[in-house]
């Protein structure tokens, strides 16, 4: 039992190379950098900071690192770390009053939903270097070649496959080291009783900034790659409160407190979308926004612990031997 | 170990806590009481840091800790509890317990010997320590158990123990009071001990401050503050048979 995830994921990393076509490529390589960035989310979002602002984390990092490159020439492996910077800048100015002033619960949300509208807002409005709602290409550097390191454009498919199942992996082992540290727990504690933590020794303020900025760095990562393998951001896609909505929605269906519960809920919501894109094409545009609304209302009611979490606890149940299923 | 000096904490116009002093010698257990509404959890929040004061000085160990944060104070070596039980619900009791002991001493200790310290904190109060205990299912006495260990965990100098007794029966508060007398004796922890009700209090504390609307009305010894006019007037006589029930429980104090 204990070799079956290293079976998977094995499985997983070959599958592409047995000629798989280029759109379920496609759908699996987002699948699994969706995944990444709702496991950046849940990170902080299973232990109570809720936050609907991770729209801005992921336009930082998808943004700056495209006009740098299309403004300045700067390649993106010098852009992403800018990004990041900044990313915890941004993270810090709007954590450490949310948290000195025990910003918590819905009030938390709500800061962090203008923090994601704020930053859809400035992208549209600085549209000279933006280009606005109408969205940005990063400039191309495959004229002569078909792909460019520097730039990290890549035109064949299957090495974005391995970028991002490596940078996926990479989140799941920081959810596994969050996990199993001692602030983990501090901060669960801090998230049912905040007064009582500080008064055993807990530095609530610093433990929630901390886990915030792991959270708000991993989801600038996801938000620079999205840009760079998509080859073109708009604010709607990257920022704003949709994708933010959308992160949420998608933790929630795939359970924030399993471990692949948000890849989980990325498949889902991403199988969502293009089924509803391809039952009723573009005609109805807010379809799938009023789709999500209603389901995140009945999966909160009827399967708060997500599909991975709900499935895992009936298969628990159903053996009478407990399993220890350590996925979380 | 403990000196509090004129501290005052004013809410709006309303001072809940007015000019109170008092000293607290190592190794004591002191009863700060006082009718509901006299300022005697403010004192306490403020001596704990969840409250800053509005003026005054608190001094623990030579250092200045008024207007600390509450995280600092307990690593300073002050463990405090609540009236009200503030237990992490969804965590077992020792990771409750492990928590303080590893996040609450000036010298983090390491994982290992954050539980240890936490099965040791909870053996003391007799609760289970195993890691399947959970908080759903301890009754009122429990939980009061749980918040003492949790604050013994930090390894305190000083606990500021908050036991409004009131979800208790009689049999129950007498032995939370000689769990603090117990504490007292076995880990040499002075003890400040808050309560509203004088009478079992009176059983085990050397020495008693009382306040009222923010003043300290009298301190000393348990009987002749239970006799000082000041103090009955205060109580209005309520309790008067408890307290000296709680008097004539005291054992070989002959003062």
């Amino acid at each position: 039992m204990r070799a079956l995830p290293w079976i998977l994921l094995a499985a997983l990393a070959l599958a592409p190379l047995m000629g798989m076509g280029n759109y379920p490529l496609h759908m699996l390589i987002q699948v699994l950098l969706w995944g990444f960035v709702y496991t950046g989310w849940s990170v902080m979002g299973r232990l109570g900071l809720v936050s609907f602002g991770h729209g801005a984390f992921l336009g930082i990092g998808a943004y700056v690192v495209v006009m740098l490159w299309n403004s300045y020439g700067i390649s993106p492996w010098i852009g992403l770390p800018i990004a990041l910077v900044l990313a915890a800048v941004v993270a810090l100015l709007i954590g450490y009053p949310c948290f000195r002033f025990k910003i918590v619960g819905h009030y938390f949300a709500l800061v962090t939903l203008a923090l994601s509208e704020i930053a859809r807002l400035l992208i549209v409005a600085l549209r000279d270097h933006t280009g606005g709602s109408l969205g940005v290409t990063p400039k191309t550097d495959l004229t002569e070649s078909s792909y460019s390191l520097v730039a990290m454009q890549f035109s064949n498919k299957l090495v974005w496959f391995y970028i991002v199942l490596a940078v996926w992996l990479a989140g799941l082992w920081v959810w596994k080291k969050v996990d199993q540290s001692m602030a983990r727990l501090a901060l669960e504690a801090i998230s049912q009783e905040e007064d009582a933590a500080g008064s055993i020794g807990i530095n609530v303020t610093r433990l929630k900034l901390g886990i915030t900025l792991i959270s708000a760095l991993m989801t600038c990562v996801g938000g620079a790659l999205y840009a760079q393998y998509q080859a073109y951001v708009n604010p709607d896609s990257v920022a704003g409160i949709g994708i933010s909505l959308q992160m949420v929605f998608g933790v929630i269906a795939g359970g924030m407190y399993v471990r692949l519960g948000p890849t989980v809920g990325a498949a889902f919501t991403l199988l969502l979308a293009e089924s509803l894109r391809l039952m009723f094409g573009n005609s109805l545009h807010a379809l799938d926004s009023t789709i999500y609304g209603l389901m995140l209302i009945l999966f909160i009611i009827f399967m708060p612990k997500g599909i991975l979490g709900g499935a895992l606890e009936a298969i628990r149940r159903k053996k009478p031997m407990p399993v220890s299923a350590q996925n979380a | 170990m403990l000196s509090v000096r004129e501290i005052t904490k004013v809410f709006g116009g309303f001072k809940a806590v007015d000019r109170v002093s008092f000293d607290v010698a190592e190794g004591e257990i002191l009863g700060l009481i006082g009718p509901n509404g006299s300022g005697k959890s403010t004192t306490f929040n403020l001596i704990a840091g969840a409250l800053a004061p509005s003026g005054g000085s608190i001094e623990f160990l030579g250092r200045d800790i008024a207007g600390s944060p509450a995280s600092h104070v307990a690593r300073f070596g002050i463990g405090r509890t609540y009236q009200i039980p503030r237990p992490f619900r969804k965590l077992s009791l020792l990771d409750n317990v492990a928590l303080a002991a590893y996040y609450g001493q000036s010298e983090q200790p390491s994982r290992e010997k954050a539980y240890a310290q936490a099965q040791d904190a909870l053996g003391l109060v007799s609760l289970p320590s195993s890691e399947h205990a959970r908080v759903d299912g301890l009754g009122a006495a429990g939980l009061k158990k749980l918040e003492l260990a949790r604050a013994l965990a930090t390894q305190p100098k000083l606990l500021l123990a908050d036991e409004s007794l009131g979800g208790l029966d009689e049999s129950e508060m007498g032995a939370a009071a000689d769990m603090l007398a117990m504490i007292r004796d076995r880990r040499g922890v002075t003890i400040i001990w808050v309560e509203h009700i004088m009478g079992v209090l009176m059983r085990v504390v050397d020495r008693c401050v009382v306040l009222d609307h923010g003043e300290v009305i009298a301190t000393g010894k348990p009987h002749a503050v239970a006799n000082d006019p000041k103090v009955i007037e205060v109580y209005l006589g309520t309790d008067a048979e408890e307290v000296q029930k709680g008097i004539a429980q005291r054992q070989g104090d002959a003062t």
